[in-house]
C-alpha cells in the first residue's frame, strides 16, 4: 500500500517539467541541495524518533541525583547541541555554495529578453553577426552547453519564470530587470511555467524551451530571422488579404507585410511553434481556426477580442496562419 | 432517571435544531451568492447578435428605438459590470483613445463633458460606433461583433452618465486624466457644455 502510493507520487518526478529530472547547470545544483537536505533531515528525524521510542520503552528507574549522572546528562546535552549546530551550519554552508553556483556563469554568449504579460511570454533575440533581431512567443530555443542570459521583464503584474528541469525560478517585476543565466546540458524539450499567480489564466501561461545542438540552433535562428513566407496556396493568399484588412494587423506583426501591431504575439513564424495560446493548444490549422473564431471561450479573459469573420474568411485566415512556418 | 434522560433528549433536540439552522443559513448564503454572480457569456449566440443589430433609428440617425430583445434581456450592456468591463477592454483594444483620449476627447469629442453630439441614448452611441459619423468617426461594423459594439457603447455611456450607477468597471491601476468610472457624476462637469451646434439636436443635459 505504502509503496503503491509512493509510486503515484514519484511519477511527478519525471517528465519535461520536473525539479528532480534535471538537465541544467543550476537545476542540477538545486536538485543536489534538495536531496542533501532531505537525506540529512530524514536521518535526524529517524534518530529523534528512535531515541524517543527507546526512552518510552526502557525500564523506569528512580532518578539518582549523584555527580556521575549529572556529568553524563550534561555531556549528552552538550553533544546534542553540538550536533544540532553542526547540522544547521553544514546545511547553511551547502545552501550558500549552491546559491553561489547558481549565479556563476562563464560569460553568456547569448542574451534573450523575456517579457512576461497576461498571459503569454515574448522572447526577443538580439541581432547577431549574421542575423537581424527577431521576436518570438512562448517558445525559447537555446544552444546546448552554452550560458544563456535571460533578461526578465514584466509588463503588467508580477510573473515568475520557472523551467524546473533547467533552473530555479526568478520573479519578473514590472519596472525592473531581473537577470538569470541558464545552461542546459542535454538537448531536449522542456516546459516552463509562470510560477507567480498573475490572474485568471495563470495556469495557461506556459512555454516550451527547446535545447538544440549548435548547428540545429543556428538553422532555427536563420529561419526565425527571415521575414514571413509569401503564401503559396490561393486560399492562404486570400487569408493574407483578410488579415491585413481586419483588425488583426493592429495588434500582430508579420514581418515582411504591412502588419506591424505590437500588443499581441509576433506571428511571423507562428506555425513553426509547437503550441498556441501559451501552451494552451497544439499548433494545427484546426486549433488556429478555433482560437481565431472564439478566443474568449478557449482562454477566458485573454486580451484577444473576437473579430467578426465569415466562415470563408476564417478558413482563409487559418490557411494563411498554417503556412507561416 | 427519567428527568435525566429527558434532559439528554432535549440537548440532542436543540443540537439538531442548531445544526439544521446553521445548514439552512449556509445554504441560503450560497443561494444569495450564486444569485448575485453575473452569468458570463464569452460569445453571444448568433440569433441574439442578429436581433441586437435591428435598431430603428430616426431619419437623421440620431436616437431611435432599441431592438426589443434588449429590453427582454434587461438592458445588460448598461447594468452588468462584466459587460461594462468588457467595454472598457474593447475601448483600449480598438484604439478609441487615439481620438477620444481617456474619454476626455482629443481629435474626437469628449464623453464626459455632458454634451452628446448625437444624443445620449444607447441606440445613438451604438449607431455611431457601428456606422461611423461624419468628420472622422470610422465605422466598426466589420471589425467588431454586434455584442462587442453594444458592450463598448454601454461603457462609453457610463463614462458620461448623468446619474450614479450601482455597477461600474474596476478603476485603472495607473492615474487617469478623468474621474474614475465608479464615481457619482459631478454636477460641475455637466454645467458648462459647448454651445449646441444645432438647436434641434435634443435638449442640453
Amino acid at each position: 500500500m505504502f509503496s503503491a502510493s509512493l509510486l503515484v507520487f514519484l511519477t511527478g518526478c519525471s517528465g519535461n517539467q520536473s525539479a528532480l529530472n534535471t538537465h541544467g547547470h543550476s537545476a542540477d545544483a538545486l536538485r543536489d541541495l534538495i536531496i542533501l537536505i532531505t537525506v540529512v533531515c530524514t536521518v535526524v528525524w529517524l534518530m529523534v524518533v528512535g531515541f524517543l521510542l527507546w526512552a518510552l520503552a526502557r525500564r523506569r528507574e528512580v532518578p539518582r541525583r549523584d555527580s556521575d549522572t549529572e556529568r553524563k546528562m550534561a555531556l549528552s546535552i552538550r553533544l546534542a547541541i553540538a550536533a544540532t549546530i553542526l547540522t544547521v551550519a553544514g546545511l547553511t554552508i551547502a545552501s550558500f555554495y549552491t546559491t553561489r553556483d547558481l549565479n556563476s556563469s562563464n560569460g553568456a554568449s547569448l542574451t534573450v529578453r523575456v517579457k512576461a504579460q497576461q498571459w503569454w511570454w515574448q522572447f526577443a533575440y538580439q541581432a547577431s553577426d549574421q542575423e537581424p533581431p527577431f521576436l518570438t512567443a512562448n517558445e525559447l530555443h537555446i544552444p546546448v552547453n552554452k550560458d544563456v542570459r535571460l533578461e526578465l521583464e514584466a509588463l503588467d503584474v508580477i510573473h515568475s519564470l520557472w523551467i524546473p528541469s533547467l533552473a530555479g525560478k526568478l520573479d519578473m517585476i514590472p519596472g525592473r530587470k531581473n537577470i538569470i543565466t541558464i545552461r542546459a546540458t542535454r538537448p531536449g524539450i522542456y516546459r516552463g511555467q509562470c510560477a507567480e499567480f498573475c490572474g485568471l489564466q495563470h495556469s495557461h501561461m506556459a512555454f516550451v524551451v527547446v535545447v538544440e545542438e549548435g548547428a540545429a540552433y543556428q538553422r532555427w535562428v536563420a529561419a526565425q530571422a527571415a521575414p514571413a513566407v509569401e503564401p503559396a496556396m490561393a486560399e492562404a493568399s486570400a487569408g493574407k488579404a483578410v488579415f491585413m484588412s481586419k483588425p488583426c494587423a493592429a495588434c500582430h506583426t508579420i514581418r515582411g507585410t504591412s502588419a506591424t501591431g505590437t500588443s499581441g504575439p509576433d506571428l511571423t513564424h507562428v506555425a513553426s511553434r509547437r503550441t498556441i495560446g501559451a501552451g494552451l493548444l497544439e499548433t494545427t490549422r484546426g486549433s488556429l481556426a478555433a482560437w481565431i473564431a472564439d478566443p474568449q471561450t478557449l482562454k477566458p479573459g485573454n486580451n484577444m477580442p473576437l473579430v467578426p469573420l465569415t466562415s470563408d474568411e476564417l478558413r482563409q485566415i487559418s490557411a494563411y496562419m498554417e503556412e507561416l512556418k | 432517571m427519567r428527568v435525566q434522560s429527558a434532559g439528554a433528549m432535549g440537548n440532542k433536540m436543540s443540537a439538531r435544531i442548531w445544526f439544521g439552522g446553521a445548514a439552512a443559513g449556509l445554504a441560503a448564503l450560497a443561494a444569495v451568492v450564486g444569485w448575485m454572480r453575473e452569468p458570463r457569456q464569452y460569445r453571444a449566440s448568433p440569433p441574439l447578435t442578429a436581433a441586437l443589430d435591428q435598431l430603428r433609428l430616426m431619419p437623421n440617425a440620431i436616437s431611435g428605438t432599441p431592438p426589443e430583445v434588449y429590453f427582454a434581456l434587461g438592458k445588460p450592456y448598461e447594468t452588468t459590470a462584466f459587460d461594462l468591463s468588457q467595454g472598457k477592454r474593447l475601448y483600449s483594444w480598438f484604439g478609441c483613445s487615439a481620438c477620444h483620449g481617456e474619454g476626455t476627447g482629443g481629435k474626437g469629442p469628449s464623453f464626459i463633458d455632458g454634451w452628446w453630439l448625437y444624443g445620449p441614448s444607447m441606440v445613438s452611441i451604438v449607431a455611431s460606433i457601428r456606422d461611423g459619423r461624419p468628420h472622422g468617426m470610422p465605422a466598426f461594423r466589420n471589425r467588431m461583433t454586434t455584442d462587442e459594439i453594444w458592450q463598448l457603447a454601454g461603457y462609453i455611456k457610463s463614462l458620461g452618465a448623468y446619474t450614479a450607477s450601482v455597477t461600474a468597471t474596476a478603476r485603472n491601476d495607473e492615474k487617469t486624466g478623468r474621474p474614475a468610472e465608479n464615481r457619482a457624476p459631478a454636477a460641475l462637469l455637466f454645467n458648462q457644455g459647448p454651445e449646441p451646434l444645432h438647436p434641434d439636436q435634443g435638449p442640453t443635459p
